[in-house]
């Protein structure tokens, strides 16, 4: 009986294979969102139709609802597993420091993954309210036969229509900020928490994860951007 | 050298402590900081005061006693120290130097800056024993041949002191390096392999059962560890307690 005594499921590296598993999975998802996304770039009737009957797509192909639900369960695990391991690792420390200097020995990021993610889940239900809900359960203008989710888009960011439309994109763009910061260190930290790590593969996993965390969270907050600025 | 010390003063266990101030005169920056401590401490007891309590044995930097969070970094300012290699002409004059003792729910306060790091041992005596052959017709361990990068990375891992250091400067008192250290260090020899599973696997549980928190890859640990030793052994854990489950029967 080798098997571990607590239970593998319930040991501190499994939470921490959790972590990295639904992390990196969540990467994924971002990449085919902001691929979705870059279609608002294209202009006129044109591009309207085809972010449209995208939109379309993505809400009712099975396989890709199928992908939906397994992305909602591995956020939900991501956040209730980032609670948890935050908990227990404040209960670890119950006196603080009077004097402690971490950004001598870490970067800021890796120091505050719990404040960054809260950030970004505090985003995800705003988000999601704007968007996923009148998608799925809100009034929206049906064009050609498919729900106009392009205008609903754009009105979101446009001054003329929606007065927070300025601040909005300000808050889109501080939220994007936030996920950079959580990619920067959570991209490769998930590696090293797999126990990938290695004297070659490693540095090109590091450089890999910094330029994720750079393009991905910029790609996404060049949207708002150029939205209002168009529209203003 | 004229310096201001801020030092942790707490009674017992389970006691409310607080930050004591002390000036210090004429301290010489050849003095190490433990050196310092005993000057400090003599001038208390020649004043009839209580001296501090810390920890320290050989204060040549191998046996990992002195304890002290030192200016909000374990063992002080300085990389691959201990506080006893730690001197005082690290320190500016005039500056205000704050010392606390290692942090953590599995390293209970005794007094002062003197800390139970039992913990530790605990975690040792669960990873077991090592099968040797005492049947009569013992093998010289240099006989069994083993590949030098192997044995140089055994090495580094086996270098580990003890001293608590990664625990204390971990902002989560997680005891991953240390752990990893130890499972490392037998594991990559062949006369560790026979029980490697079990005992990434004892160890792990036991460090969970202990209360320390858990790794969230910062590195500060490496940064901080008086020996240097590297984080790529908390990925050789990951990965061998990962797999010495998933093939257990």
């Amino acid at each position: 009986m080798n098997m571990s005594k607590t239970g593998i499921l319930k040991s501190s590296l499994s939470r921490k294979y959790a972590m990295a598993l639904t992390g990196l999975f969540l990467c994924l998802f971002l990449v085919g969102h902001l691929l979705g996304n870059l279609q608002l770039f294209v202009g006129g009737e044109e591009g309207r139709d085809a972010f449209n009957n995208y939109a379309q797509f993505m809400t009712t192909n099975p396989l890709i609802k199928v992908l939906s639900y397994l992305t909602y369960a591995g956020i939900i695990f991501h956040i209730v597993d980032g609670f948890v391991l935050t908990i227990q690792n404040r209960k670890a420390r119950p006196v603080k420091y009077v004097v402690e200097k971490g950004n001598l020995n870490s970067s800021w990021a890796s120091r505050n993954m719990a404040v960054l993610g809260t950030i970004l889940l505090v985003f995800l239900v705003s988000h999601m309210q704007s968007f996923w809900y009148v998608m799925h359960f809100g009034e929206i203008e049906i064009i050609n036969g498919v729900k106009d989710l392009h205008s609903v888009t754009l009105d979101f960011f446009n001054p003329a229509i929606n007065n927070l439309a300025g601040v909005m994109t300000g808050l889109y763009v501080f939220a994007m900020l936030s996920m950079a910061f959580h990619l920067n260190h959570g991209f490769q930290s998930a590696f090293q928490s797999m126990g990938i790590s290695h004297p070659m593969y490693t540095p090109v996993i590091n450089f890999v994860g910094k330029a994720f965390s750079i393009l991905i969270p910029a790609g996404f907050a060049s949207l708002p951007i150029y939205l209002f600025i168009i529209q203003s | 050298m004229n310096i201001t010390l801020k030092v942790w003063r707490q009674k017992g266990p389970n006691q409310l402590g607080a930050m004591e101030t002390h000036k210090m005169t004429e301290v010489s920056g050849d003095m190490s900081f433990l050196e310092m401590m005993d000057v400090l401490n003599d001038n208390l007891i020649r004043g009839g005061k209580e001296p501090f309590a810390f920890d320290h044995d050989c204060r040549e930097g191998i046996c990992g006693s002195c304890s002290m969070f030192i200016n909000g970094e374990a063992h002080g300012p300085g990389r691959n120290v201990t506080t006893c290699q730690l001197h005082m002409r690290s320190f500016k004059d005039g500056e205000t130097i704050h010392v606390e003792p290692w942090r953590s729910a599995a390293f209970p306060v005794i007094k002062d800056l003197s800390v139970d790091r039992s913990a530790f041992d605990r975690i040792i005596q669960s990873g077991g024993y090592v099968s040797v052959n005492t049947s009569g017709a013992t093998i010289d361990a240099n006989a069994i041949p083993i590949p030098k990068h192997d044995a140089d990375e055994a090495f580094d891992s086996a270098t580990c002191i003890g001293c608590g250091a990664c625990v204390a400067t971990c902002k989560n008192s997680s005891a991953m390096l240390f752990v990893a250290a130890k499972v490392s260090q037998l594991s990559l020899l062949p006369q560790g392999k026979p029980e490697s599973k079990e005992r990434v696997i004892r160890m792990v549980d036991q460090m969970d059962l202990e209360g320390f928190g858990n790794c969230t890859n910062t590195g500060a640990c490496e940064v901080e560890c008086p020996k240097g030793i590297s984080i790529t052994n908390i990925a050789r854990m990951n990965r061998e307690f990962l797999s010495s489950n998933l093939t257990s029967k």
